[in-house]
């Protein structure tokens, strides 16, 4: 069966009236979330996990996708009327974004984004649907050796290529490392660096991690920081509809920006900010008014939003069809998977092929709900923006721990997230990347089973992970990974590198 | 870590640094330990203890280096912490996680509200702990009675 006939059977269970709730509340709360400043894409799916435990996986994970896009079409929102952007993703967007809404033009700005993500979200979540089974075909060819290889490659792009430090990023893998190693080993079923305490026999689970490491971590460094100063939220004045002028300066961009960002995504290079600052210094290249850009271009706002989007459905093919986290985002989507025992990857293409239609068939229908709830709703959007950083930060709190609660009501489960909240506090202090602990927790069994695996079927003979030409190129892109990088910066451009450098997503 | 004195200038050993490289060598030792006295599981060819012993190394090596860079001055400047607002947030973290089972969710939650919104200067305590605790009782409501999720109860939760 080719894509399409797949993506009709996918929007059959789309279009069942409780996934189209499922999906209406997930794009609801998604947005609400990630409108709040502070919180990215990340965070806001590690938070709204509990909310779809007791649904069945479909709707479940319907309601995930829905999270995720609101999440980072509530993230736009922020960056574009506030100064300090809720995701490190929009960046790009709050340069030019906010610097329209300065000037009374915070309308058109959103109007673009919103318009922009809708656009970016149709053809990628489409490039996805058409790439998907190409791409699985070619994945069930794979072993173990090359799936090591894989995951080889993004520990190395995820910690190691970009930042400002390789040695702080490689640090965060390999704590991220260590803490997978924690509990049962899946293959022998030997318990590792249990301490003889039984709670950490099924090992650290990847949403108390996520939420401590983000919602406590951040938590906490906001409150230690001394320059308290307040954000100033420019008021959406005038009307938020496009003119023609704006119009005929927006879609070149955001055709552009979607094409920037989607393949981006899609390679194991892990976030969403490499696209968004392409696309920015493309249309400001290509402008015809680049005297506008720094002081509220139109193009600087459509193109950068456009390919945030798209990356982020870039994203998903990685993670749908070879199981493969590269970004914290999608590390904690793949535990939305594991929750239900689904295992993402080319067999549940074979296996579950209604689920992972559906899930990308309810992808575009988030994309449309988007569309019709963002502008109508935005002065909703901006009155979440103006709750005080007391009590802003006071919900987050009750919020993260009920996550956790819900899914494993013990005080030592509790214990547990306030250790990893002040390990997050700490490695921000110092400047260490917080995505690279999450990937590494989640990969790092895999990436051992996996090695185990190949080993055990060539009887101990280490060439098995280099006797295929996959796995060869795949190992020496991840070494080019770290050493190309370490290059850069002792040659004095690591501010390039810092600049594309994931903070949160 | 709780060096709160003046960032250092650079060329300076950064004596904090210098503590992560210690506490990144004493985790690497820690597996290292753990993983040679560990026993139990079934046989396999390539055994339990290949990765964490790799993974050891690998901290090790990242120690080193970091203690080099911490010599050198490399780390990032940090501005200065307040300590007062963290001690809050942890302290409400603490309450909340040893009265969970004794007093139930809302209550609990509640007083982690309050000691976090009164780590972020917001205050008093006598206005914050009622809000927080109903605050916490309405989202005990929606969680455990409509989503199912299995919330402590405590006295407040029975009353319903």
């Amino acid at each position: 069966m080719d894509s399409f006939t797949l993506l009709a059977h996918g929007f059959a269970v789309a279009f069942e009236p409780f996934n189209l709730l499922y999906a209406l509340i997930g794009v609801t709360l998604g947005t609400a979330v990630g409108v709040l400043p502070g919180i990215g894409p990340a965070l806001t799916v590690a938070l709204l996990l509990p909310v779809t435990y007791k649904l069945d996986p479909a709707g479940s994970l319907i309601m995930f996708a829905g999270i995720y896009y609101g999440g980072m079409y509530g993230g736009s929102t922020t960056s574009i009327l506030l100064n300090t952007p809720g995701e490190s993703a929009s960046i790009v967007t709050a340069l030019e974004g906010n610097k329209m809404a300065r000037a009374g033009r915070g309308g058109p700005a959103l109007a673009t984004a919103a318009i922009g993500s809708f656009v970016a979200g149709v053809i990628a979540t489409m490039a996805l649907a058409l790439i998907a089974p190409a791409i699985v075909r070619f994945a069930l060819s794979f072993g173990s050796a090359e799936y090591f290889a894989l995951m080889m490659l993004a520990f190395m792009t995820v910690s190691a290529a970009f930042g400002d430090s390789t040695l702080r990023g490689l640090t965060a893998l390999f704590i991220g490392l260590a803490l997978g190693l924690i509990g049962a080993d899946g293959l022998s079923g030997q318990v590792r660096l249990g301490f003889g305490i039984p709670d950490l026999t099924d090992g650290i689970e990847i949403t108390t991690l996520a939420v401590a490491l983000f919602a406590i971590g951040e938590t906490l460094s906001v409150a230690a920081s001394k320059s308290l100063g307040e954000d100033k939220i420019e008021p959406v004045k005038g009307s938020v509809w496009m003119n023609r002028e704006d119009w005929s300066r927006s879609w070149k961009p955001w055709i552009r920006g979607t094409f920037i960002g989607f393949p981006i995504g899609a390679m194991p290079a892990g976030g969403a900010e490499i696209g968004t600052f392409l696309s920015y210094s493309v249309e400001k290249q290509l402008s015809k008014k680049p005297e506008e850009f720094g002081h509220g271009a139109i193009e600087g706002v459509a193109g950068p939003e456009a390919a945030n989007n798209a990356s982020a459905a870039g994203t998903l093919v990685p993670l749908l069809t070879l199981g493969l986290p590269t970004s914290a985002t999608a590390a904690i989507m793949l535990a939305g998977f594991q929750q239900f025992g689904l295992q993402p990857g080319p067999l549940l293409f074979a296996t579950n092929p209604q689920l992972v239609w559906g899930l990308i068939a309810s992808l575009l229908v988030a994309n449309f709900m988007l569309l019709v709830l963002n502008l109508p709703l935005v002065g909703l959007w901006v009155r979440l923006l103006s709750i005080p950083r007391h009590w802003l930060y006071a919900g987050i709190l009750v919020f993260a721990t009920l996550g956790t609660i819900g899914a494993n009501p013990s005080t030592f489960e509790l214990g547990m997230l306030l250790l990893f909240g002040l390990l997050g506090y700490f490695l921000r202090r110092f400047g260490y990347p917080i995505a690279p602990v999450v990937v590494g927790l989640i990969l790092g069994p895999m990436a051992e089973i996996h090695f185990r695996r190949a080993l055990q079927i060539s009887q101990g003979d280490l060439t098995v992970l280099v006797s295929s030409p996959i796995s060869v190129i795949l190992l020496l892109l991840a070494v080019c990974a770290v050493v190309v990088p370490l290059v850069m910066r002792a040659r004095g451009k690591g501010k390039v590198l810092a600049a594309l450098a994931a903070n949160e997503d | 870590m709780t060096h709160q004195t003046q960032a250092p200038e650079a060329r300076r050993p950064d004596r904090a640094a210098l503590a992560i490289a210690v506490a990144i060598a004493i985790v690497a030792a820690i597996i290292t330990y753990s993983t040679a006295t560990a026993t139990g599981g079934s046989a396999t060819r390539i055994g339990p203890s290949v990765f964490p012993y790799t993974i050891a190394g690998g901290l090790f090596i990242l120690a080193v280096w970091t203690a080099f860079e911490a010599v050198r001055g490399d780390f990032p400047e940090r501005e200065e912490q307040q300590v007062g607002p963290v001690i809050w947030i942890v302290a409400g973290l603490v309450a909340q996680m040893l009265l969970l089972h004794i007093t139930g969710f809302a209550i609990a939650t509640g007083l982690l509200f309050a000691a976090t919104a009164r780590g972020f200067g917001k205050g008093p305590l006598w206005m914050t702990v009622p809000l927080g605790i109903i605050l916490s009782f309405i989202i005990w409501v929606i969680f455990a009675k409509g989503l199912q999720l299995s919330l402590p109860a405590g006295p407040l939760e029975r009353l319903i």
